[in-house]
């Protein structure tokens, strides 16, 4: 089984399939945009670790999947969150610490799952989602109703023992997990080519036995095609495969981070010329009016405003609720 | 020497006259790592971005791009190299097993598992590994390897970075672990720990980076196991260690004003704890708090209570009291995570209580 390296032609989507898809993309964008800006007001607790800039790596993958299938996401999930179709405002309201955050403000940023869109979270341990996805596709695989698991990681985590035993295990049990591995270049403040030895994060999958491909991990097209061909591949009883990404990341590691591995000029350089929406913009010309998708666009931004003003506005969980969910009952 | 480190039946190497410097939690822990790499060669640092800026687009050879994610190891690779301060990929259990094996191959490396819930990636390689080759090899070996790991709840950073495992590493035979709760403590006790031959686990609060204090300057060396009275009194002990010493100092200062004596005694380090001076402090006051944010469960505080319930039970004058967290995980929410935390006001609600008991 070989994946497929060449992008979907945009003609092969419908219409609804193309604007879903750019309306994902514009939510993820304006969201991260958004919280770069509230995080300087200090009024939001903890680390944030903004998707901006990868945005149609999670959409192409996402677009694939369904509410009953799962992805495992990284620290920096919000993207996976709102491309698998997580609510901007439970989300925003679980990233300010609210009650009626999709967590209820016992999360935040980094561990926002929603499980009933098949969310199973946002994590803070780096290589963490690879054996979880692994195990949400043996649950797949037993009840054998062909659904299949995702798990993102980036180059960084590729390199966690974890991944490596998921991905082995997968194959063992020829379980129905996609292993995405998006490389945006660097793991915090180390080049990707500094810490993956072979400098090949994909190439590692021929060692385990997954079928592997690499994709441009800022074009919506190649990421949808391939993540359709590793999808059918799970559902249809093919067993696990690997999708390695290329993409940016436009923001520090985290909010703070003052980005001393890299100059000004290359962020600059990487927005012009990686901007996964321009080039989404590009490739559906001729297919869809640009009226249109500016129109996602603020609806979007709308969304993002609506939900940062009533997540400020909103309850803080009440004292109560320190010790609900440690444990169904105790 | 810091005015509040007044020691009582109990030794400390340095003298009243050592010159020192005013510098932060974080400072002095990097000064202490300075300190050991120029006088043995054989350490190295060990780690995740301790250095940062190795490889990808970084324009700037010499630049330092994080040292470290709370800026702890910053200087450290300029005036040391890449060969003694080493950038890992982030694999966990590698760098222990790697620092492991290398320390007892004749190392004395300094491992930083950067966020120390991250213990739960790559405790085999102490546990099971570092912990046990003295024992198991029947004294044959000789591991002198340091884990430095961030602790402690207080800035949002939720369940997976927020955590205080101490406890956890001080139930494992073969490790030592040390709670530094200020600068000059965090200096004094990191450079004892590099220069111990037996693995040593040392617990960083991430609150107390910027918290300034006087250190002495040089080689400054705290024993292992010597506890520290950070405040003199009569009526009652709180034994805290960590950030929450600083609470319980607050409360002693302020109950102070009522006329009420309290003593706070740090331990400073879980393993070898320092049993001599609990119990005298015990036996001097009979009335005890004690503040710990490691567990509701199986914690450090309750290793505490066990052994003044065996050993000092006749000198108690009240039930002890124990403030810690809740039995769960640390929560996300700021208002939740301040109700989490065993702070000043549950420790002088604790004081006052078992000021009334008898
Ligand atoms: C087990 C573990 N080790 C280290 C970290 C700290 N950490 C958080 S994100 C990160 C870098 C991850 O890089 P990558 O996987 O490439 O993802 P990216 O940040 O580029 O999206 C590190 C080292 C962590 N959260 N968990």
């Amino acid at each position: 089984m070989t994946l497929s390296t060449a992008p979907a032609a945009a003609q092969d989507l419908s219409t609804d399939q193309l604007l879903e898809a750019y309306r994902r993309m514009a939510k993820i964008r304006k969201f991260e945009q958004r919280l770069h800006l509230e995080n300087q007001t200090g009024d939001i607790p903890g680390f944030i670790h903004l998707y901006a800039g990868e945005e149609a790596t999670a959409v192409g993958v996402c677009m694939n999947l369904k509410d009953t299938d799962y992805i495992g996401s990284t620290h920096r999930g919000h993207g996976h969150c709102i491309a698998k179709g997580c609510d901007i405002k439970g989300m925003m309201y679980e990233i300010f610490g609210k009650q009626d955050g999709l967590c209820h403000g016992k999360g935040g940023s980094m561990h926002i799952a929603d499980l009933s869109v098949g969310m199973l979270g946002a994590n803070g341990i780096v290589g963490g989602a690879p054996p979880l996805a692994t195990g949400a596709a043996l649950t797949a695989k037993y009840l054998g109703n062909h659904g299949v698991s995702v798990a993102f990681s980036g180059d960084g985590g590729s390199n966690q023992g974890t991944v490596f035993e998921a991905m082995n295990m997968a194959v063992v049990l020829n379980l129905p997990v996609v292993f995405v591995f998006e490389n945006n270049g660097f793991g915090e403040a180390s080049g990707a080519d500094y810490s993956v030895g072979s400098k090949d994060v994909a190439g590692r999958a021929a060692g385990f036995g997954l079928p592997a491909v690499k994709v441009d991990g800022t074009d919506f097209f190649a990421v949808y095609e391939a993540a359709k061909d590793a999808v059918a591949l799970g559902r249809s009883g093919g067993g696990p495969s690997v999708i390695e990404a290329k993409n940016y990341r436009w923001f520090g590691h985290f909010e703070g981070d003052a980005n001393l591995y890299r100059t000004k000029e290359q962020i600059e350089e990487i927005k012009r010329d990686h901007d996964p929406l321009k080039i989404f913009r590009s490739k559906v010309e001729g297919l869809i009016d640009m009226a249109e998708l500016d129109k996602i666009e603020q609806e979007a931004e709308q969304e993002v405003d609506e939900s940062v003003a009533e997540a400020r506005a909103a309850a803080e969980p009440t004292p109560d609720q320190l010790t609900v969910d440690v444990y169904k009952n105790y | 020497m810091t005015a509040t480190s007044t020691v009582k039946g109990t030794t400390m190497t340095q003298t009243g006259e050592q010159k020192t410097k005013r510098m932060s939690f974080r400072q002095a822990i990097n000064a202490a790592m300075a300190e050991a790499m120029r006088e043995d060669e054989k350490v190295v640092l060990i780690g995740e971005d301790l250095r940062g800026g190795n490889g990808g687009t970084n324009p700037d050879p010499t630049v330092e791009a994080f040292g470290g994610v709370f800026g702890v190891t910053g200087g450290l690779w300029t005036e040391f190299g890449g060969d003694r301060v080493i950038d890992t990929p982030i694999s966990e259990s590698a760098i222990l097993g790697a620092a492991a094996g290398a320390a007892v191959t004749g190392l004395r490396p300094v491992a930083e598992l950067m966020f120390m819930d991250f213990f739960g990636v790559c405790y085999d390689e102490i546990y099971n590994q570092a912990a046990k080759f003295r024992y198991m090899f029947g004294g044959k070996a000789t591991t002198p390897l340091t884990v430095r790991g961030i602790i402690g709840a207080g800035v949002g950073a939720a369940a997976q970075h927020s955590t205080s495992p101490y406890h956890l590493f001080t139930s494992t035979p073969g490790v030592k672990v040390v709670v530094p709760s200020n600068p000059a403590d965090a200096k004094g006790l990191l450079l004892a720990s590099i220069r111990d031959d037996d693995p040593v686990i040392f617990c960083e609060h991430k609150a107390l980076y910027d918290v300034k204090g006087d250190v002495p300057v040089g080689s400054y060396v705290i024993p292992l196991g010597k506890a520290n009275f950070t405040r003199r009194g009569t009526d009652v002990t709180i034994i805290a260690i960590g950030n929450p010493v600083n609470a319980a100092n607050k409360v002693a200062d302020k109950l102070k004003g009522e006329g009420i004596s309290v003593e706070v005694l740090d331990p400073r380090t879980t393993s070898p704890l320092d049993e001599e001076a609990v119990l005298q402090s015990v036996a001097d006051t009979g009335r005890v708090v004690i503040a710990d944010e490691s567990a509701a469960r199986c914690g450090f505080g309750h290793d505490l209570a066990a052994l003044i319930a065996q050993k000092g039970f006749h000198d108690l004058k009240a039930p002890i009291h124990l403030v810690t967290p809740p039995h769960s995980p640390v929560p996300f929410s700021h208002a939740l995570e301040q109700l989490w935390i065993p702070g000043a006001e549950r420790i002088e609600e604790a004081v006052r209580t078992v000021l009334k008991e008898d």
